[in-house]
């Protein structure tokens, strides 16, 4: 790992001032992730600003029906949290299909949308990877791909968001608030935070340098049968292969999102409207972009027999 | 009467023994190559381990892991993987159980930390130390430090009614079955593959709501 500088801030407003005045500076809050690869040196760098003690770890109503998540609530307390189980199942669904009870006990809200790629390429500084060496190319287009992304993907980067949380984040159409370095409050939809790869797969979100997540903000609830079903290679502790986040009606109507196969939560709400048609007619326009591998091809039948799967539950 | 559950003899000192009887003289200490111009930084500590103040001005590189086993000698704590996804490291911080390894030291500042060696002795086993003995619940022992830490917090984690990945209904309690518990110890591997005797184990325990 490479010598690092460490500092704790105390407020959000003095956190973003210390990342302004130290360029190379990373916020650190569970650190699950962020330590991980420090000690891989994919991550380097020269300062640390501990933001653990902001007091952004309440969970408190909204105005308008809603809850605002504090950016540091960890992954437990947000999945436990009985407003979350009773209103918004499927957010503690996916937090409860993601990692360990030990990483959700440190990881936070906002550190779980951040965290970065599993693609096995990214991992292993020997290989070709856009992602942590621009230009250095794509080991896994022509590699191992069997986990890859299928929708959203570029000739230069085909690497999944790992997230289960983002995904029912997506569905339910949550929003992010952050601070900027100016010392400015802006509010963006969870689904404008992740940057399609394109030509750039090292440009990740659409945050700017040193802006500090504060908060995400769910709408009211929206009722019905909440479900997240998550495919992955072992029973529990195991990225998905596929994962289906979906809100259904007694009507049929509902949503759906899905996780495990494109570089950003993915969710069309153009899919939305063929729910009450069926998986078949949903999913085909969930992967209507496709562009697999032959070795991860198998995800697309898979997403429409798990939405499927779903979907009868859904009816009960 | 020996009590066959009670060790005779703790297995560090066993290793202490073995390893004075095949010494060999040791090479310098190393410290780690630094490269020009990135001078380790030092940030100074202090939290309780096991009920203990102790205060240490680390390296800033110093997992919570290192600093237990390398800083404090409490080599109970396993180092596995290194990485989060093996367990062995596992410790109880402000009455949760976290990977050490994946937590850096100094960002424990005022932290309460609960480790193997603080949870039980030879002498006055920890109800879930005497569990495992009893059940057969490890053949090597290197994850078990981290299996008993992660159970002691994980029964405590279903008595306070966090659901899991296997609760059916998230609005009612959780139960200590066995595929709740089976499924809310998916963080800690064990390659002897007891897995096994370790639900037996915890279950005995749960049974007894110690």
């Amino acid at each position: 790992m490479r010598a690092f500088t460490y500092e704790r801030a105390r407020s959000a407003a003095e956190a973003v001032a210390m990342a302004a005045r130290t360029p190379g500076a990373r916020f650190i809050a569970g650190g699950t992730n962020l330590l991980d690869l420090m000690k891989l040196e994919i991550e380097t760098p020269a300062h640390l600003i501990d933001v653990n003690r902001l007091g952004l770890d309440r969970i408190e109503p909204t105005a308008d029906g809603g809850l605002r998540i504090g950016a540091l609530v960890r992954n437990t307390d947000l999945a436990a949290d009985p407003r979350v189980r009773r209103d918004y199942g499927v957010l503690s669904r996916a937090l409860l299909a993601g990692a360990s009870g030990q990483l959700r006990n440190r990881a936070t809200t906002a550190g779980n949308l951040l965290q970065r790629t599993r693609c096995p390429y990214f991992y292993d500084t020997n290989q070709p990877c856009n992602k942590r060496a621009p230009g250095s190319g794509c080991g896994a287009l022509d590699g191992f791909s069997r986990a890859h992304a299928v929708v959203g993907v570029s000739d230069a980067c085909i690497a999944t968001h790992p997230s289960d949380m983002a995904v029912a984040l997506r569905l339910l159409d949550a929003s992010v608030g952050t601070l900027q370095s100016n010392g400015e409050a802006r509010r963006l939809p969870v689904a404008d935070l992740h940057r399609a790869p394109g030509e750039t797969p090292h440009l990740e979100t659409t945050l700017a340098a040193g802006e500090l997540i504060t908060a995400v903000v769910l709408p009211k609830p929206l009722g019905g049968v909440h479900l997240y079903r998550k495919v992955r290679d072992r029973a529990s502790y195991a990225f998905a292969l596929v994962s289906v986040a979906a809100v259904v009606q007694p009507d049929g109507s509902g949503r759906v999102a899905l996780g495990g196969v494109a570089p950003k939560p993915w969710r069309r709400e153009a899919a939305d409207v063929e729910l009450p048609r069926g998986a078949k007619a949903a999913a085909a326009v969930l992967l209507a972009e496709a562009r697999p591998t032959d070795q991860n091809a198998f995800k697309l039948p898979l997403v429409e027999r798990t939405l499927g799967a779903v979907l009868a539950e859904a009816k009960g | 009467m020996t009590d066959p559950c009670q060790p005779q003899i703790s297995r560090r000192d066993l290793l202490i023994a073995s390893a004075a009887a095949t010494a060999t003289p040791a090479a310098a200490a190393a410290g780690p190559q630094e490269l020009a111009g990135e001078a380790p930084a030092q940030a100074t500590v202090a939290f309780e381990v096991n009920g203990a103040q102790r205060t240490l001005t680390l390296d800033t590189r110093t997992t919570l892991l290192d600093a237990l086993r390398e800083h404090l000698q409490l080599t109970g704590t396993k180092k596995g993987c290194d990485h989060g996804q093996c367990g062995a490291c596992t410790v109880i911080v402000d009455g949760r159980r976290i990977n050490a390894c994946l937590s850096l030291a100094v960002m424990h500042e005022g932290s309460r930390i609960t480790t193997i060696e603080g949870l039980g002795a030879a002498e006055t086993l920890h109800p879930l130390q005497a569990a495992f003995i009893r059940h057969d619940g490890f053949q090597c022992g290197y994850c078990t430090p981290g299996q008993i830490c992660s159970a002691v917090a994980m029964l405590e984690e279903i008595a306070a009614g966090i659901p899991s990945h296997v609760t059916a209904d998230l609005t009612a309690p959780p139960q200590p079955t066995a595929e709740e518990m089976r499924e809310r110890m998916s963080g800690n591997l064990c390659r002897c593959g007891a897995y096994a005797n370790i639900i037996a184990a915890i279950a005995a325990v749960a049974r007894r709501g110690t």
